[in-house]
Order: C-alpha cells, then structure tokens, then sequence
C-alpha cells in the first residue's frame, strides 16, 4: 500500500542514531544516574560543611547519654534518676508504638468485621447507619479526630476526685483509667506456663482431630473443647497452685490516687482514634472480599448439602480472605505508621518522645530521624514481605 | 406405580411484585426423566431451584421423597442430600482441586472417611472422563471439563434426584456434546432427573416427558414425539418453530 512504502521509505531515509530507541534509553538512564549521584555529592556536602559551622558532633554517641526527662507510659524499666539514656527512650518509644499498633490492629480488626458484615445487612437500617458512619469517619482527617477523641471525650470525663468507681476496684476519670494492679506471687510461673501447655495441647488436638476424621470420618467440635482448654487449664493450675496473683487496690486520696496501676488517658484517645479510623477502612475491605465471592458458590455447596456454617467456613471464607488480606495488611502497616500522630495529643510512641524531645535535647537531627526511618520502613519491609509469601501461598492455580 | 419422587401441588413464587411461578402443579415418578424449556424468564430455572430449595416457594406444597419442604432447616438439610444441582456458570470451588471439589460433601455432610471419599471420587472421576485431572484446580480445565467436574462432584453425594440447569449454555459448541455424552450416560444409570435445556437432540433421546413453561405456569407437557411433532398450544408451536428454524 501506499502508507506502507512511505512510512518504510522515512525509516530509512531518517536513520540518525538519536531516533533508535534502544541508544534513547540508555542515554537518558545515564543522564538521570548521572544528576542523581550529582544530587547526592552536593546534599553530603553541604551538610558535612554546615555540621561543622555549627560546630555539631555527628555519630551515635549522643544514644549513651542520659536523657533528663520523665515518660508517662515505659514498659520497660525507665526513670531519670537512674539516669536513663536516650537510647533507653528509643526502646521506650519504640515499644510504646507497638503497643499501640497491636492494640489498634486487633480492635480495628474485630470492629471493621462487624461492621463490614453489618454493612451487607438486609436491614435497611441498619446498613444505612453503618454506611453513614464509614463515610462519616473515612472522610474525616484522622488528626482531627484524634483531637476530637482527646478533648471532646475523654478530657471531659470528670476529674480525678469525682472519678466514676467501677465496683469500687476500676475508676474512670479524666486523666485515665486506675485499675488494681496485679501483683505476681511465687508460684505464678507455673500459671504462665500452663498457658504455652495449653496452647501447645491446642495444636495437637487439631492434627488429632483431623487424622481421626480422615481415618473415621468422625468430625470433633475442635473450637468449643480448644475454648475450654485456653481457658480452664491455667484456671486450674492456678487453683491448684493458690491463685498465686494477688491485686493491689487503688485508694483515692484527696487529689489522687495512691496504689493501683493508672493506664494514660492518651492511650486511650489514641487507640479510639486509630481504631475508629482504620475500622472503616477494614469494613469496605471485608464487604468487597465477600461480595467478591460469587452467590453461585454459596449455591453450589448449599446445593451439595453442606450447611451454612461449614459452607462459610470451606467455601466463601477461605475465597474472601484471598480479596481482604493483603489490602487488610496495607491498613495494618497504615495504622501503625498513623499511630506518630499520637504526638498531637501527648501519646508517648517513638516519633513524640525519641524524635521530638530527644531530638531536641541532643540536637542531633539526622541520626534520630535516620533513625525512626529506619524503624518505620523495617515495619513496612516486613510487612511487605509476610504479604508477598501470603499472596503466593494462596494465588488461584490457573493454567 | 410407586409414589411418586417430587410433588408440587399448586405452587407459586414471587420475586417482589413479579409472579415469576403460578399454581405449578407437578408430579415426578422415579427414574423420570424430563426435560424443562421455554423462553428465558418463563420460570423454568426458578423452578427446579424451588425444588432444592435454593428459592423459597410462597404458596403451595412440594414434597420431595416424602419429605415436604417448609421453612423448617433440618428438612431442607435432608432434602437436598438427595438432591444433586449442576448449574449454567458450574460454580466448581476454584480453591480446591477437582479431587477436593468432589470429597468436600462425602467429607463434611455423610461423614465419610478421607480414602474412601477419594475412592469414590475418583469412580466418578472416571465416570466422567477425567481421572487424570483430579489433582488440577478448576482454572486448568476447560469449560466442557469443568461441567463434567461439577457432574461427578454432585454424584459423589449419591443422589437420588438429579437437577441440570441450563448445564450447555455457557459452553462452545463443541464442549457441550462430552457434557451432553455424559449426560445420556447417567440417564441409562435410571436415575431420576430434571433438566432445563434448550438441547431438543438430547430431549428427543433422553427425556420420557417434555414441559414448557410460558410466563410462569407450564403450557404444556407430552412426551417427546407427540411434543415436537404435535404441540398443542399456539404458544408450544411459535416456540419450536424459533428454536428448530435454523
């Protein structure tokens, strides 16, 4: 054709070598590497240069100095008496933002279920209502509402000297909530043992269960007798052993409290927000992973016999968590990284008190942001990476 | 005569305002064979889906092997063991494999143990013509193979009824007659079947009666020559003529 001969005859005529796209791509790869290393020589510089204007040591010295301020919330030994360091606040900080990811993952986890379930609810309400609420919460800047649950929820709970007792052991008052705390007696260990001796029994009755059901076809209510194994045989040991954990009641004074264990009020206001937040997010996760599952596989296992239960259990569970998990884990790694906004409200994790206070105090800005860089992609690496291995394990075989 | 199989007595069925079924009165005998066509939104898939009662029928009474089907659960449990269903889209499990699709219902539902649920599977497996495809997942086979999966996996529960849903409808031409070879197959067995088609070859050599169902209610039923060569209905012979014209 006429088009062919002419598009031919200028690819031959217009030979020049800037028109082959193979020596265009190399080009223009070496180009950018070439800016980018460039980038990269003149922001080391210019720091080294400034550091040293400003006459400010660099190097991780800094981590074994003693750090001079308190931390509300420590679950390891901390106190600035005993001259703590600032690498001791790293750790501090580090697992008060585990803490409160996993709290935060496990609760989201529970109440975006529910409610995604909720939301596919043939009663009009109450799908509207649960639609309302996860738009109504989705659409909300999270640092608003961690604002919202801090100062309009709980710092409106009545002041430590009117707290509300709870069967006289558990007060709610604005600064937090005062609980017994829990005192270990010798003997205890062999309670927290029992437990691992539980579990471990847990995992043997499954693979028993499903050997004698391969070999007689006998099924056994593994979840109802594991619930009461979890629960009775520390139950028992513990009686056996004289309830070896006594609890230490709080007294209220005039002012405040004496004895007893207080759990922050910014704990609290953190985990609603991070909870309510990421629980709507999980709900339109879990509503689109059952609706991904055809009606038609509900149908043909009903139509085999199989009861609604195991069918939901064999047939559309194992099908919608292929569609849920790895968005689901996304929201998990999302939780976590949020959780920084704590410092908004005073929530202790590592971005307030390592990457704000210890910050300031040291002056050594590029270590410790290096540093929580580091953690927070650590998290998202591994995250990643429990993702990628799940996703292969449970990818649809197709030719 | 022995008593009958399934009986449905002046059933009807809405779908919201739409009355998709009325006053259907049927019986089936044992080892009946009987085909079900008609126009497509004439009732006929809702009605064999009332039988196993994957709908739910508003008015009227259906008794399937001496068991009538009410709201009660353990009754509609009892009923479809008997009842064996193979659908249009096949809905084979595509997290299971063709073995595991096959012994999930023996497993979990007659309590079978494992080898001899496989055991089974696998006679039927080769019933069908595909053993050698019990350890591939459904996305590996092609329709015509898939169908015949989803045969011998409703098999595998030993029905006594036999339910086909328009089981050629989604394949090529070429896959439906292995699906259809199958089928004739299993007819030669006596087992009692209904089948929603539009396959008159297969409704001439198979079935003993053949129902058209028009707007809900059934037209008309015969056997299968008088049927295609002597409808009665005005209705019957507009409908053979557009399917049979080409």
């Amino acid at each position: 054709m006429a088009a062919d001969s002419q598009a031919g005859g200028r690819r031959q005529g217009a030979a020049s070598w800037w028109y082959d796209p193979k020596i265009r791509a190399i080009a223009f790869q070496v180009a950018f590497v070439l800016a980018l290393i460039g980038l990269g020589v003149y922001l080391v510089h210019n720091t080294l240069i400034n550091l040293e204007k400003r006459n400010i040591k660099t190097g991780f010295d800094f981590l074994f100095n003693p750090a001079g301020f308190e931390i509300p919330l420590t679950l390891i030994p901390y106190s600035v008496e005993a001259g703590s360091t600032h690498g001791a606040v790293f750790i501090v900080g580090l697992l008060n933002t585990l803490l409160i990811s996993a709290m935060g993952i496990v609760l989201a986890t529970i109440l975006g279920f529910i409610l995604g379930v909720l939301r596919l609810s043939n009663n009009w309400l109450v799908s509207r209502l649960v639609g309302v609420y996860i738009e109504a919460v989705r659409n909300v800047p999270l640092l608003l509402q961690f604002l919202f649950w801090h100062f309009a929820v709980f710092q409106s709970l009545p002041l430590v000297r009117r707290a509300i007792p709870i069967f006289d052991t558990v007060y709610i008052h604005n600064r937090g909530l005062t609980i017994p705390k829990p005192i270990p007696q010798p003997g205890f260990m062999l309670v927290v043992a029992s437990v691992f001796i539980a579990v471990a029994t847990i995992i043997y009755l499954k693979k028993w269960a499903r050997r004698r059901q391969d070999a007689t076809g006998e099924q056994f209510p593994v979840f109802w007798v594991s619930l009461g194994v979890l629960i009775g045989v520390p139950l028992l040991v513990s009686a056996a052993a004289g309830f070896p954990l006594t609890w230490e009641y709080a007294e209220l004074g005039r002012f405040r409290f004496t004895g007893g264990l207080e759990i922050q009020i910014e704990l609290f206001s953190t985990l609603a927000a991070l909870t309510v937040y990421t629980s709507s997010f999980v709900a339109e996760i879990v509503r689109a992973g059952i609706l991904a599952v055809s009606k038609g596989q509900q149908e043909a296992s009903y139509s085999l016999g199989v009861r609604p239960a195991p069918t939901l259990r064999l047939v559309i569970i194992p099908q919608a968590l292929r569609v849920i998990v790895p968005p689901l884990v996304s929201q998990y790694l999302n939780l976590t990284k949020n959780s920084s906004l704590g410092i908004a409200i005073g929530y202790p994790d590592l971005f307030n008190v390592f990457g704000g206070i210890s910050l300031n105090q040291s002056g050594q800005a590029i270590e410790i942001v290096a540093m929580c860089m580091v953690v927070y992609l650590t998290f998202s690496l591994l995250i990643s990476l429990y993702m990628n291995w799940y996703n292969r394990r449970i990818s649809l075989v197709e030719r | 005569m022995s008593e009958p199989i399934i009986r449905i007595e002046g059933m009807n069925k809405w779908f919201g305002q739409f009355h998709v079924l009325r006053d259907i009165d049927l019986t089936v005998n044992r080892a009946e064979r009987i085909v079900i066509c008609g126009p497509s939104g004439s009732g006929k898939s809702t009605l064999i889906r009332c039988i196993n009662r994957l709908e739910e029928h508003q008015k009227g009474t259906i008794v399937v092997e001496g068991i009538e089907l009410t709201g009660d659960l353990k009754q509609i449990d009892n009923v479809r063991r008997e009842v064996g269903m193979v659908f249009q889209q096949f809905n084979l499990f595509p997290h299971l494999t063709v073995l595991e699709n096959c012994t999930l219902a023996p497993i979990w539902v007659r309590r079978t143990p494992r080898a001899e649920a496989e055991e089974l599977a696998m006679e039927y497996l080769t019933r069908v013509k595909i053993p050698e495809q019990a350890l591939k997942y459904p996305g590996q086979l092609s329709g015509g193979q898939q169908q015949r999966v989803a045969i011998a996996r409703s098999l595998c529960m030993r029905p006594k009824i036999m339910l086909f849903d328009e089981p050629t409808s989604a394949l090529d031409p070429e896959m439906i007659k292995e699906v259809l070879d199958v089928m004739v197959e299993l007819a030669e067995t006596e087992m009692t079947m209904l089948v929603v088609t539009h396959e008159m070859g297969f409704a001439r050599q198979v079935a003993h009666r053949v129902i058209f169902m028009d707007e809900g209610q059934i037209v008309e039923q015969n056997e299968p020559e008088e049927f295609f060569y002597n409808p009665k209905s005005d209705r019957t012979k507009l409908f053979l003529s557009q399917i049979l014209s080409h």
